[in-house]
């Protein structure tokens, strides 16, 4: 149907959800941390955190991208150079996905943040009174109940996240979108390739919100909801 | 390291001086069409028949499930595969970037806008619309004075989150050739080819804008939502 360009789409969703995934899985790691500092008693670790959460939220994820993509290698290198060590090439792929890591760890460091406050002051107290110590109270206790007031956050960038992948392929790197304008502009069809990629993209939001679903009922075991 | 003179020649100043008009306008335009769609929209939205609100339903559905970027090269680069399309009294505008970008933003806009106003619209206490009924208002004069008055104050808070997101979106007219803050800082970007200053220069007007933004909300709400404020003593 595609002229043979099916499997070349086919091969640019599978770099969009790899993308898509690994930045998924930087943001959740810079998100966690991120959290815990804005939360922690250091003032200087909780300032630190929060200048990170609101310039990156207060700049445009293109700009962040063309700004990171173009000048992080120079940077990286201009650092490795002072220290002594040679230059290094950096993977197009990894660039991507730590840009997209380090712009969605800062909105998911605010999801995070409100979901750790949502859970009751006294699941710390009670791990405390176990004699637990502070990082394992947090890993034990207020990680799997947090996880429920994060869900519908986590669910919300995720889709805002697979879609932001689509920048990628302004600084060149063959995901869907990219392959669609170039099968689009081999054949002249543009329309019809771009209208496919965006059937992809609504596949995966949908599915992402049926699984949205089934882990909000998961997680929300045992609670009980007010009857309207 | 980091060498901002060359930001500061009258060339280059001018080009961002262009770019911030360039990146104003499409947010205004584009922000003023879609909160202009929206309301009735949301009146759709909210009906009980599936004949009106399901197309309404699918719509939002669609563009709020879709990458903003892609909704641009379909109208931008997309278009252009038809011929009817080509040979319309519509093609100056539909091949012309800036009038694209705005309808692109404008369509994107709406429809996350329609499902705020939509949600706004549902929440409204119950006991308002009774009281609206009581006093024997039509569907009609409900909806003017009692329930979009009331919906529309309290989506503001939501509203300038949407607008921040707007001036964002806003960045990816860059990607269709042309000139707002993103792309001045691009252009600069590949004569100098000094990636960082062009670029923080352009991230420095967008922080700005998005504090300023903020600012002017949190006046507003300050004024239209005063009534939902915590009493004051």
């Amino acid at each position: 149907m595609f002229e043979g360009y099916t499997g070349y789409i086919v091969a640019g969703a599978t770099t969009t959800l790899e993308i898509a995934l690994s930045s998924l899985a930087v943001a959740t790691v810079l998100g966690l941390m991120g959290a815990a500092c804005r939360l922690a008693p250091n003032l200087l670790l909780s300032r630190v955190a929060e200048t990170y959460s609101t310039l990156v939220r207060g700049v445009p994820d293109l700009v962040l991208m063309l700004l990171v993509f173009y000048g992080g290698q120079i940077a990286a290198n201009a650092l490795l150079e002072a220290l002594g060590l040679p230059a290094m090439d950096f993977n197009q792929f990894m660039a991507g996905v730590l840009t997209l890591g380090f712009i969605y760890g800062a909105y998911l460091s605010e999801t995070f943040r409100g979901a750790i406050m949502a859970v009751p002051k006294g699941q710390w107290e009670a791990g405390w009174a176990y004699g637990m110590g502070r990082s394992r109270v947090f890993l034990r206790i207020i990680l799997p109940q947090m996880i429920r007031f994060a869900i519908p956050g986590y669910t919300n960038n995720w889709l805002v996240l697979t879609k932001a992948t689509a920048l990628v392929s302004v600084i060149g790197l063959q995901d869907m979108m990219f392959r669609a304008r170039e099968a689009g502009a081999a054949t002249r069809e543009p329309f019809t390739y771009l209208l496919v990629v965006g059937a992809v993209y609504l596949a995966i939001t949908s599915v992402s919100l049926l699984l949205l679903k089934w882990a909000e009922k998961r997680y929300s075991a045992g609670v009980r909801m007010g009857e309207i | 390291m980091l060498d901002f003179a060359m930001l500061i020649e009258p060339d280059n100043l001018k080009l961002y001086a262009d770019g911030l008009l360039t990146t104003l306008k499409l947010l205004l335009v584009s922000l003023a069409c879609g909160l202009a769609v929206s309301v009735p929209l949301s009146v759709l939205r909210v009906a009980k028949s599936p004949l009106l609100y399901g197309p309404v339903w699918l719509y939002t559905y669609v563009i709020r499930g879709t990458p903003m970027l892609l909704q641009l090269y379909l109208i931008y680069y997309g278009l252009s595969q038809f011929a009817v399309v080509r040979d319309s009294l519509a093609w100056p505008l539909l091949s012309d970037a800036s009038f694209c970008a705005m309808l692109a933003l404008a369509i994107n806009t709406c429809a996350y806008t329609t499902e705020m106003l939509a949600g706004a619209i549902r929440a409204t206490s119950h006991g308002e619309v009774e009281a609206a009924k009581s006093v024997g208002m039509s569907r009609a004069t409900l909806y003017r004075r009692i329930l979009l008055p009331s919906a529309l104050r309290r989506s503001l808070p939501a509203y300038s989150n949407e607008v921040v997101m707007m001036l964002h979106a806003t960045s990816l007219a860059s990607t269709v050739t042309l000139l707002d803050i993103t792309g001045a800082a691009d252009r600069l970007y590949s004569t100098y080819y000094m990636p960082f200053e062009p670029f923080l220069a352009a991230a420095l007007v967008y922080l700005l804008l998005t504090w300023g933004l903020v600012r002017v909300f949190r006046q507003l709400e300050g004024r239209y939502l005063a009534y939902l404020a915590p009493r004051s003593h």
